[in-house]
């Protein structure tokens, strides 16, 4: 500390790294703010007065509870449908040597190195071509559509670091491949197909492009921002964004405790 | 391409005859396969042909749709939209390079130094994820507001001087410029640059610093000639994450900025949303996906050479 100057170029990194945070931080402390905020007009954003009104009442705003519970019904069916599909996948992929293996990898891959907006132009022009209707249906499809490579990847990074011959040591031991499986397999697995869960889960409920083009008429929770961008944003809107910010932190900083926990269990 | 996929019949030879799996066994991967690689091939390769053949549609909304092979779609729509096009690689580049720069220091933190520290700080880099970023975004309204501390602290400092020197702002506003809006794409798809970045910089062993060091390298040379190649997997894979998604987006534009910084996203939306002239737009799509699966095959091709460093 006796020279600042030295002080400074010795902790830049951890400066730079600390305004990079407060940089990703800001907007979520305006968020919480403003969801104690009594706005005049019919826009959120300038600061008026202190009030917990909305916070009383969140599903006061017509509409906005009603498009949360469909999204989160959309995010719960497509990570389940999109983790299941995507963990067999990662099983083939890993566990298996077959014919068309660089293909299904390529096609699980381009998803995920396309823009958003070209998978959800494709798919409008699916279901315009086809005459269907759109609404909760083509949402869940396109989601589980976009989820399923990062199951793929998230679990297939997991198993790819498996070591087979806890399973072999399974079929020594005479367990069948049932009981393999459900005992060894998937419980190694678990983390990964988790984070793929989780990726899933928050992938879908936040998405808005790909719902844009493929939800006519139906609004999901981002469809409902969107909305209110133009029209007026209730203060609720900053309620459940503060929310949800809250439990996430809670709930990725438990499965941390519960993982560092394991951990330690684990070299008994 | 729908039919139950055979197995190819595996030449006897090269399995010894002891351990000649059955036919069921051999399925069983294809089995696995099957449900999720249906979905992909229903659901993204088909919507490909369907919006290819909408491309080299003709007619009116009135009228139908015919399929005319009508392929001046695609030149006419690239001539009138293609300051689009080059705005929004502009601002998609842009992004990236600030996302790079200001995501390395907090990624490095987190893997070398934060100790303690290290789960909560990744906390705090994936909680943006399960939070809406549409309402993240809006908050930048009132952050980037005319008149508000930030925008008057930028004035102080100059900064606005040479944003507006940049072309980047007017005057003293910073919302409803392009300014606002790269801002906005790189606060955006930081944690898709500092997830990669972080997790490649994780895997590098601390005693080739040590190692570096006892050699009279200064923490400088360490750093260029042994952290950051050993992190390119995650620079390129970082980059690509928050480029491709970047050059799409047309939440960010139209929500920070203005007529004046459209980009080619917020082109497609209109066309296929408001205008309903489809030929257009799946062309315009095309176009999109042909530049940047080109600049992504460029940048892997010139990354993955060990010369870049």
């Amino acid at each position: 500390m006796r020279n600042p100057l030295t002080w400074l170029r010795r902790n830049l990194v951890v400066i730079a790294g600390l305004g990079t945070l407060a940089y990703m931080i800001l907007p979520n402390v305006v968020v919480t703010v403003f969801s104690f905020n009594n706005p005049t007009g019919r826009f959120n954003y300038a600061w008026q007065e202190f009030s917990l009104d909305a916070w009383k009442d969140p599903c006061g705003v017509a509409d906005m509870c009603g498009s949360l519970s469909l999204s989160l019904q959309i995010a719960l069916w497509s990570t389940l449908v999109a983790t299941a599909l995507g963990t067999a996948i990662a099983f083939a992929l890993v566990r298996y040597r077959f014919r068309a293996r660089g293909a299904v990898n390529s096609l699980i891959f381009l998803p995920m190195a396309m823009p958003e907006i070209v998978m959800a132009a494709s798919l409008l022009a699916l279901f315009l071509n086809m005459g269907i209707q759109l609404g909760f249906w083509t949402i869940l499809i396109a989601h589980i559509m976009f989820c399923l490579s990062f199951v793929v990847a998230a679990v297939k990074a997991r198993v790819l670091s498996m070591d087979p011959r806890l399973e072999e040591a399974a079929r020594d031991l005479y367990a069948g491949p049932v009981q393999t499986f459900v005992r060894v397999t998937l419980p190694i697995a678990a983390p990964g197909i988790a984070a793929g869960a989780l990726l899933s889960f928050a992938l879908s409920f936040d998405d808005f492009i790909i719902t844009n083009f493929n939800s006519g008429n139906t609004v999901t929770f981002p469809m409902f921002v969107w909305g209110s961008a133009q029209r007026g944003t209730p203060v609720q809107i900053n309620v459940i964004g503060t929310a949800m910010f809250v439990i996430a932190v809670l709930v990725v900083l438990t499965g941390q405790l519960v993982g560092n926990r394991r951990k330690k269990a684990q070299p008994k | 391409m729908t039919t139950t996929a055979a197995p190819p019949q595996a030449p006897a030879s090269t399995e010894p005859p002891v351990h000649k799996a059955s036919l069921r066994k051999r399925l069983v991967p294809y089995w696995l396969l099957l449900p999720g690689i249906l979905w992909l091939l229903v659901f993204f390769v088909l919507p490909m042909v369907y919006q290819a053949s909408t491309s080299v549609q003709t007619g009116s909304l009135e009228e139908g749709f015919q399929v005319t092979w009508h392929f001046g779609t695609y030149w006419d729509a690239f001539t009138e939209y293609y300051p689009q096009f080059l705005r929004s690689l502009l601002y998609a580049g842009t992004a990236t390079a600030l996302c790079l720069l200001l995501g390395y220091p907090l990624a490095y933190l987190i893997a070398f130094k934060a100790g303690r520290w290290r789960n909560l700080l990744l906390v705090l880099v994936i909680a943006p994820f399960f939070t809406s970023f549409l309402i993240r975004t809006l908050a930048w309204k009132t952050i980037l507001a005319d008149g508000g501390p930030v925008v008057g602290v930028l004035n102080n400092i100059g900064f606005l001087d040479v944003t507006s020197w940049l072309g980047m702002t007017e005057g003293d506003r910073v919302l409803a410029t392009p300014l606002a809006v790269v801002c906005g794409l790189t606060y955006n798809f930081l944690p898709f640059m500092i997830l990669p970045l972080y997790s490649s910089l994780e895997r590098i062993d601390t005693r080739l610093h040590e190692a570096a060091g006892d050699l009279y390298a200064r923490p400088a040379t360490v750093f260029r000639k042994v952290t950051f190649p050993l992190s390119m997997p995650g620079v390129v894979s970082g980059t690509l994450l928050t480029f491709i998604p970047a050059s799409g987006d047309y939440v960010n534009a139209e929500l920070l900025g203005s007529t004046d910084t459209r980009m080619i996203g917020n082109v497609i939306q209109s066309q296929y949303l408001r205008i309903l002239d489809y030929p257009t737009a799946a062309a315009l799509s095309f176009i999109l996906m042909a530049i940047v699966l080109i600049m992504v095959t460029i940048y892997i091709r010139r990354a993955g050479t060990e010369d870049l460093v």
